[in-house]
């Protein structure tokens, strides 16, 4: 393993901002591997840093490929991870909206450009991602589609759910955006939760990511061969909207099957405890997004339901 | 009724609140309608001085408007309310999600209700000031696809200068971008600086707003006989953006608004735990400085400056 400096910059007051890198393998740019970008992804750090312990003991084993090359980025924003801000700690932009970057602007652009040189010409990239909204998701993989996404590799990771999306046009400033753009078959993988640890999910979220690895024959490692991925479109999800505001009172989790009508959550009033509303599935199928808050806004999204093909 | 306040968004909040985006209307309806929007970014506070002059001056003469006149001051209210630039509890960027979705989340239901209610407007002005890092002179923003169209009415608003920009696919997401595709022209301006108001720069604008009413017929009072600004183009030149090359704090500024010379000191970085200078931030061009680092703290990259260089 070769530990990397892809960016050292000086801060105005803190210790300098410093991304690093750990390389293991050959020279090919074969898999990148890239974690939190922002500073509430707990779980995302703790995804990169298991997977690079587990290839760091596969390295003393010998069981990784001296031809392929893999590259793990444990975080792009260790900064905002120490003071527990989401987006770049200065200046509150996101990483995650400057690529491909540009060494010569602004601070997160430069960021960002240090960052997409390091990875870009890589066969694959992986992102360890976290939704815009809060919540908690079933683990799954996510892919884009701009005209390059490699859709039958996404299977690999031998997660339960693959998820196909349209681009918006915020989504072409993203980093799995660029890396498609520019030759990389680029995935996103969700792994449950985001600001704290969820230990399963976590396990499933790096496994998957060593299973991909092996498909790969970057890593020779004894894995269980994982779920038969369902791959469907992000269209699918059926989202259940909250009529009412309050208190949210779930009564199911993700990845747990309902049948249409089943109660999914209550909305309590704040103050009295009254039930305002019921929630109900609008489907038979499976939890694939649960709104994790304590309070709920009028017309939020409660859930969404992957409904069971037939 | 010369003028009436209308709420135009009502969505409950989980404790005993509610999100209320109001507006307030003037006129009679026949004749062209204008609405004049700011607060989409909490932190953006100029628009808040023009709105109230705006609305005390159309109130004062409701018999002068020929059409209508719509004022709304906080298109994200609890932003505007909780010192927040994003749409609290959700940690978005408003202007970012547009037009929205009447079935999506509820701050996708938002933005679709304000776009619903703003299409079909003759002419929506979009006030903003910047963020709370730079200092911008009173300028106009159109893209270059809307250039042509919004141009003539952008060069009545009493303005220093109108930037044509790219349309870069992300700002895609833009309330301007989403009206003006629908057919309601919008124009952004972009003045001062976050969490303050400059008066000055209100009492311009608000006086190019009358402007801009009068020929579009929608105000008949005798005009403001002051003397209005002619702004700069920049398609008659070149934007040149000035970016820090060190992390420090920014000190000796040079005077907002100015012209530089080539060679000419911006400012310079410093660090105060050194003392030392680490940079002489010098203007690499001939030009007008319109934009200008307002809060001291950068980092590598952080933009302390932007000029406009006129053709020769």
């Amino acid at each position: 393993m070769e530990r990397i400096e892809i960016l050292r910059m000086k801060s105005p007051f803190r210790d300098d901002f410093v991304i690093q890198g750990f390389h293991f393998g050959g020279k090919e740019k074969t898999v990148a591997i890239v974690g939190p970008m922002r500073g509430d992804e707990a779980q995302q750090l703790f995804v990169a840093s298991q997977v690079i312990k587990n290839l760091m003991i596969l390295e003393q084993q010998g069981h990784i490929s001296d031809k392929l090359g893999i590259l793990v980025i444990p975080t792009v924003n260790n900064f905002s991870l120490n003071v527990h801000k989401r987006f770049w700690s200065m200046d509150n932009t996101d990483i995650n909206r400057m690529f491909p970057g540009y060494d010569q602007g602004e601070t997160t652009q430069r960021v960002a450009a240090a960052l997409f040189e390091a990875v870009k010409g890589y066969a694959y990239g992986v992102q360890l991602a976290s939704y815009y909204m809060s919540g908690n998701f079933t683990p799954h993989v996510r892919v884009m589609r701009t005209g390059y996404e490699d859709v039958a590799a996404a299977e690999a990771f031998g997660l339960p759910y693959v998820c196909l999306y349209e681009p918006a046009p915020f989504d072409t400033v993203v980093l799995n955006y660029n890396w498609q753009i520019f030759g990389t078959s680029a995935y996103s993988i969700y792994s449950g939760s985001t600001d704290v640890l969820s230990h399963d999910m976590a396990k499933l979220s790096w496994q998957a990511v060593m299973r991909f690895l092996n498909s790969l024959k970057a890593i020779s490692a004894p894995l269980h061969p994982g779920s038969r991925s369902l791959v469907f479109e992000a269209g699918e999800l059926q989202t259940v909207a909250s009529q009412e505001a309050g208190i949210l009172y779930n009564r199911v989790s993700v990845g747990q099957s309902v049948r249409k009508g089943d109660l999914l959550a209550t909305v309590l009033d704040p103050f009295t405890g009254e039930q305002l509303q019921n929630i109900n599935s609008p489907a038979d199928g499976v939890v694939f997004f649960e709104h994790t808050k304590p309070l709920i806004h009028q017309h939020s999204r409660a859930f969404q339901i992957l409904p069971f093909h037939s | 009724m010369d003028s009436l306040v209308k709420t135009v968004v009502s969505e409950k909040l989980p404790v005993s609140e509610e999100l209320l985006i109001k507006k307030l209307v003037v006129g009679s309806g026949n004749g062209p309608r204008v609405c004049i929007i700011t607060g989409i970014h909490g932190d953006e506070l100029e628009g808040q001085y023009v709105c109230f002059e705006m609305a005390r001056r159309l109130r004062a003469q409701p018999d002068a408007v020929k059409g209508t006149v719509e004022i709304w001051p906080a298109i994200n209210p609890l932003g505007v309310d909780s010192v927040c630039r994003g749409i609290p509890t959700f940690d978005l960027d408003m202007n970012r999600i547009f037009p929205g979705s009447y079935d999506g989340h509820m701050v996708e239901r938002v933005a679709n209700q304000v776009v619903d209610d703003l299409a079909g407007a003759d002419m929506v002005v979009d006030i903003h000031s910047s963020n709370v890092f730079l200092y911008e002179m009173p300028q106009a923003r159109v893209s270059e696809m809307t250039a042509e169209k919004l141009m003539p009415y952008a060069k009545l608003l009493n303005l220093d200068f109108i930037w044509v920009h790219e349309a870069a696919t992300v700002l895609q997401s833009t309330i301007a971008h989403s009206l003006n595709s629908i057919g309601t022209p919008t124009i952004v301006v972009e003045m001062g600086i976050g969490m303050r108001i400059t008066q000055e720069y209100g009492d311009r604008l608000v006086a190019g707003l009358f402007n801009m009413l009068t020929k579009m017929g929608v105000w008949t009072a005798p005009p403001d006989s002051s003397p209005l600004s002619t702004p700069l183009l920049s398609t008659d030149g070149e934007v040149t953006m000035i970016n820090s090359p060190f992390s420090g704090v920014v000190v000796n500024p040079a005077p907002h608004s100015s012209w530089v010379k080539k060679g000419d000191l911006l400012s310079q970085v410093v660090s105060p735990l050194t003392g030392e200078v680490l940079a002489d931030v010098t203007s690499p061009v001939d030009g007008l400085l319109f934009t200008q680092r307002g809060y001291p703290v950068v980092y590598e990259g952080s933009l302390i400056a932007r000029i406009f260089s006129p053709k020769q």
